[in-house]
This record gives C-alpha cells, sequence and structure tokens, in this order.
C-alpha cells in the first residue's frame, strides 16, 4: 500500500505545477527543504536530534555562490554535485567532533556550530559580502540557455526527479546493515559496540550522508531563490527542518518530504494573509504529532489506506 | 595595567551576573527533572517583557521611581507563577520517562509557540526604560564610572548562589528534591510528593529565568528574538559548569563573561562567537563540562 500513496504524491506534485503555476517556486523551496529535512530524519533514526541542519543548509548553498562568483562555474549539474562534495567534506570534519555526543548534547552543539557559521556569514563582509548575501543568477542547464520560466520548470521536474532517485537510494541505505546499525544506536549502544561493530563509524557515515543531503537542498535553494543570505544557517531556519522532518514522519523515507511541503504550504498560506504566525502553528502542529501521531503525517496516510483495505 | 584590566573585570562580572541567572535555572531544571528546557531562554524574554512594563507602569502611574525594583521581582514572579506549573503540568509530565529525543522536542515545540504569543502580545518594538539603573548612581573604580546598579547585580548573582546552596543542602525542601533526584521511586515510596517537588522546582527554575530578563531590562532593553539568543547562551554556560552543578554554572559564568568582554575589546565582530568557541574547547576537553564526571552507562 505505501506504493500506492508515494505514487499517488509524485502524481500530485508533478501535476500541481500545470494546474498553479505560481506555486513552482515554492514548490521547488519544499523539494530542497525536504532534502535537507531528509538528512535530519536519518539522524532522527539513531535517536540523535539536530538544530543545526541549516549549518549545511547554508553550506551548500554558500558553495554555488562561490563556485558561480570566482570559479566561473556555470553548469547546473556540475554546480550541484560540486557543492554537495563540499558540503559533505564540511560534514565529515564536524561530524568527526559532534558523534561523540548524544541527546542534548548533540542537539545543542548543532546549534552552537550553526551560530558560529551564521555570525561568520554574516561578519565576513569581503568573502560572503554579510547580511546582503550574493545574488546567483540561472546556471545552463547541459550547456543550454533557457529563459526565467521554462529554466524554473526544469529545476523542479529535475529536483522531483532527484528526490525520487536520492530517496529510493537513502531507503536502500537504511535498509542495509548499516541502516540497521543506525536504528539500533538508539535502541542500544553499547550491545552494538559488543557486536564488533563501530558506532562512531555508523554515526559519523550517517552524518555525512545527512550533510550531504542539507548540501544539496540548499544549492538547490540557491538557485531557486537567486541569493545566498546568512539568514539561510540562523537557527529559525535549523528549527523549520527539524519540524519538517517530525511532522512528516521520520520512520521511512517520504514522510521528511510531506513534512517539508506541508510547512512550506502553510508559511506561504500564512504569508499571503498577511499574519505571520507561523512558529505558532509549527509549534501547535509539532506537539500534536509528538503526542498523538507518532509516525507523523506520512504514517498516519499509510495507517489510514492500510485500515481500509483490512477491516 | 590596573586601569586595563579594571574595566574588564568589572564589566565582565556584570555580565557574567546576567548570564548567571538564566543558566543557574536551566541547570537546576535540568538536575531534578533531567529536561533541557529549550523554552527556558524564553521565559527570560518574557520576564524581561513584563518587568519592563512593570517599570513603565511605575513611572506612569506618578510613584516612587524606588518601587522599580519590587516591580521588577514582582514580574519575575508572576511569570513563573504563571508558566511553570503550567508548563509542567500540562506538557512536561507527559514525557517523563520517554526518550530524550522526546522531551527536547516538546520543549522546543513551546519555544516556538512562546515565540509568536510574544510577538503578538507585546509587539515587534523594543522597549527600554533605565529608570532603576540611573536612580542608584555611580561609583567611581580605577577612575572609571561603573553604574552602581551593574554592581548590585553581581551581588544579586552572589546571593543567588548562597541562596540556592543554602535551599538545596539546609532545608527540608532541599533534603526532598535531593531525595527525588537520587532515587525518585524509592522516595516516592516513603510518601515524597514527587509531583510538588518537580513542579517547585520547575518554577523556581523559570522564576531565575524570568528574574534574569527583569534585571537585564534596565541595563539593555528587550526586543524580538532575545529568547532564542538566551538559550543558547544558558546552555553553553550550563554545559562548560557540566549541567546540573549550581556553582558550576556559576564559573562557567564567569569564565564565559570575561571571555566575552574581553572579545569586545579586541575582536568586536565575533563577541557573539566566543561562548560557544569556550564551549567547544571545553568540552573537547572535558565532554561532561568542568564540574561534572561522566556517568556509568547500563547495558
Amino acid at each position: 500500500m505505501q506504493i500506492v500513496l508515494l505514487l499517488a504524491l509524485v502524481a500530485v506534485l508533478a501535476i500541481l505545477p500545470v494546474v498553479v503555476p505560481w506555486l513552482i517556486f515554492s514548490l521547488t523551496l519544499a523539494l530542497a527543504s525536504g532534502f535537507a529535512a531528509l538528512g535530519v530524519g536519518l539522524l532522527l533514526r539513531a535517536g540523535l536530534i539536530t538544530i543545526g541542519q541549516a549549518l549545511f543548509f547554508a553550506c551548500g548553498a554558500y558553495a554555488v555562490a562561490f563556485l558561480q562568483r570566482d570559479l566561473g562555474i556555470e553548469g547546473l549539474l556540475l554546480l550541484l554535485i560540486a557543492a554537495t562534495a563540499i558540503t559533505a567534506l564540511a560534514g565529515v570534519i564536524v561530524g568527526s567532533f559532534m558523534v561523540r555526543y548524544r541527546g542534548i548534547f548533540f542537539a545543542m552543539l548543532n546549534l552552537a556550530a550553526a551560530m558560529v557559521f551564521y555570525a561568520l556569514l554574516s561578519k565576513l563582509y569581503g568573502i560572503t559580502g554579510g547580511t546582503d548575501g550574493i545574488s546567483v543568477h540561472s546556471p545552463t542547464v547541459l550547456g543550454m540557455v533557457f529563459d526565467r520560466d521554462t529554466f524554473s520548470g526544469v529545476l523542479y521536474y529535475g529536483a522531483l526527479a532527484l528526490a525520487l532517485l536520492i530517496g529510493y537510494g537513502v531507503y536502500r541505505y537504511t535498509q542495509s546493515p548499516m541502516g540497521k546499525a543506525l536504528s539500533a544506536v538508539h535502541a542500544n549502544e553499547i550491545r552494538l559496540s559488543y557486536l564488533g561493530i563501530s558506532v562512531r563509524g555508523v554515526l559519523l557515515a550517517s552524518y555525512t550522508l545527512s550533510a550531504a543531503l542539507a548540501g544539496l537542498g540548499g544549492s538547490i535553494a540557491a538557485i531557486v531563490i537567486g541569493r545566498v543570505l546568512p539568514h539561510m544557517s540562523y537557527w529559525t531556519e535549523s528549527g523549520a527542518l527539524l519540524v519538517m522532518a517530525v511532522i512528516g514522519g521520520a520512520g521511512g523515507v517520504a514522510g521528511p518530504f510531506v513534512g517539508s511541503f506541508f510547512v512550506t504550504l502553510i508559511h506561504a498560506a500564512a504569508s499571503s494573509y498577511g499574519i505571520d504566525l507561523w512558529n505558532l502553528v509549527t509549534g501547535i502542529a509539532l506537539l500534536i504529532v509528538i503526542f498523538f501521531l507518532p509516525e507523523g503525517l506520512y504514517g498516519l496516510g499509510s495507517r489510514l489506506l492500510n485500515r481500509r483495505k483490512q477491516p | 595595567m590596573l586601569q586595563m584590566i579594571a574595566p574588564l573585570v568589572v564589566n565582565g562580572l556584570a555580565n557574567a551576573a546576567l548570564i548567571f541567572f538564566v543558566s543557574v535555572g536551566l541547570t537546576l531544571v535540568f538536575s531534578v527533572l533531567r529536561i533541557l528546557n529549550i523554552a527556558h531562554g524564553s521565559f527570560y524574554s518574557i520576564g524581561a517583557y513584563v518587568g519592563v512594563i512593570f517599570v513603565m507602569w511605575v513611572g506612569s502611574a506618578g510613584l516612587s521611581p524606588y518601587l522599580t525594583y519590587p516591580a521588577l521581582l514582582l514580574a519575575a514572579a508572576l511569570v513563573a507563577a504563571l508558566f511553570g506549573p503550567l508548563m509542567e503540568r500540562t506538557l512536561l509530565r507527559w514525557t517523563y520517562g520517554k526518550s530524550e529525543s522526546i522531551q527536547i522536542l516538546v520543549t522546543f515545540a513551546v519555544f516556538l509557540i512562546l515565540e509568536d504569543v510574544q510577538q503578538l502580545v507585546f509587539g515587534v518594538q523594543a522597549y527600554y526604560e533605565s529608570t532603576p539603573m540611573r536612580l542608584l548612581g555611580m561609583t567611581e573604580i580605577a577612575g572609571i564610572p561603573y553604574p552602581n546598579y551593574q554592581l548590585a547585580l553581581i551581588g544579586a548573582a552572589v546571593a543567588v548562589v548562597i541562596g540556592l546552596r543554602l535551599l538545596l543542602r539546609h532545608t527540608r525542601f532541599g533534603k526532598l528534591i535531593t531525595a527525588v533526584v537520587a532515587d525518585a521511586e524509592v522516595s516516592q515510596a516513603l510518601g515524597i510528593n514527587k509531583n510538588l517537588v518537580f513542579t517547585v522546582a520547575f518554577t523556581l527554575g523559570t522564576f531565575l529565568a524570568a528574574l534574569g530578563g527583569a534585571l537585564a531590562t534596565p541595563t539593555s532593553g528587550v526586543s524580538p528574538g532575545l529568547g532564542a539568543e538566551t538559550i543558547v547562551l544558558a546552555f553553553a554556560v550550563a554545559t562548560i559548569g557540566g549541567l546540573g552543578q549550581i556553582e558550576g554554572a556559576a564559573v562557567a559564568a564567569v569564565i564565559v563573561g570575561l571571555a566575552h568582554v574581553v572579545a569586545i575589546f579586541y575582536f568586536p565582530a565575533f563577541q557573539t562567537v566566543v561562548p560557544y568557541i569556550v564551549m567547544l574547547a571545553v568540552l573537547l576537553i572535558r565532554p561532561y563540562g568542568l564540574f561534572e564526571t561522566a556517568k556509568v552507562r547500563r547495558i
């Protein structure tokens, strides 16, 4: 039944921009955040909460800006791959420090690292452009130059295809021995090391993958928005990514994407009515999900489908 | 030499006093409930808002300006009495014994909600009212004038350290807290009302955060976003001292306060980063903070 739900979701996402063209910007942004939220969800499997995922989101975004501005790289694919690789490298470095900690220490140290990065991005005016950020112009796709509307379509459907591809890859990862070991860290870490599995190695691999996913999301976001800003690394951004992963349901791969669409669309709706109660709404949604829907929205959806089938 | 060092030390200690109030509340709550309350920073900023509004009210009602000090205290007490029992009884009690990730998420959700509630209630403008600070005048130390208010803050922080120590070690309630922390089940079997101890400890922590906020307003005012900055700073200080260690929080607050001031003098662009650099350095060497020792993990 899971697969039906998934296909229905993808079909809706593929048709939506044709029906409501002005949504395409928000939808692409939601996909971009979805990648980063997927990274948060991956760490949640190990019982690790990060309130600093925006560090890598911003890292990917700024990598795109630097590659384009300083190295003159114009190809979309090259930009995405290089930015993801750079962020993965940052993930290895930061992660080798972070994987020593658990629980609240892990959460708050990630937050602190993101805050430091935010301060660096806003203060190093000469390199990062300070709070003005750096503008990013539309790159070429396989040597072709598109006009603005076509490019946003290409980017959206490209990101959607990428989400399916990478989502499947991450799914396979979670089903692999290493992915199973990741959930086992949450269940009982010491028994895991008695089995001869390196907890440190398992966590570092996931942390790096999580960072790379956030970097990919950030690089897509930089291209969609057309500008990178220090705010991408601010704690509100990290908080939003965490909320997306939890609300959507961190148990599966589709959950964080569902969460990111839910949160991004609420945000778009709230700001179009001119009221900014976004934190209030997401906070309440978060409490509801924690206490009543431990598997998140996606878990709720698949449970309803299953119930209908077996009365 | 004294000319150089004196202002650094006095400013650093005054800074430390304010950081101390909020981090000691955080560490106190953690030591009893074993929950790190992310919404703690919001209590600080709500205390600041209510404090500044009370002080303004005292001014506009034509009362004696000296009544602003009890007004600040009253503001903190009101915030604690309102939010402490409410949050502990309605939300946190459902998370006891659950995994740490759930506890973090619940307090984070409360933090998000309170951020918007503050904007709804108090608006987005900054508040600043310095009557309580101007009233106390200035003292000259090594040729530089200091507001007496800042010196009084240092005294208040020292009083809180001593007061908490006396409360925990030498009163009946302190012994009840110690018993519940040591073994909640046995102390319940002995007839100790664990729920009451938790509620009171949480409310006391909330009071300290709100008091820190209220006392800070005469020097720095209050504006949106204060809650987030405060919780990260308070966490950094509480962690450096060792989570759950009250004296540790005091020492850590002094270290961070001094480091902060040194950074303002020499690297002003990076003053906000300093507490985290201190924290990262401490945690690299002592993963549980300066005054906390490693616990044996059960299989």
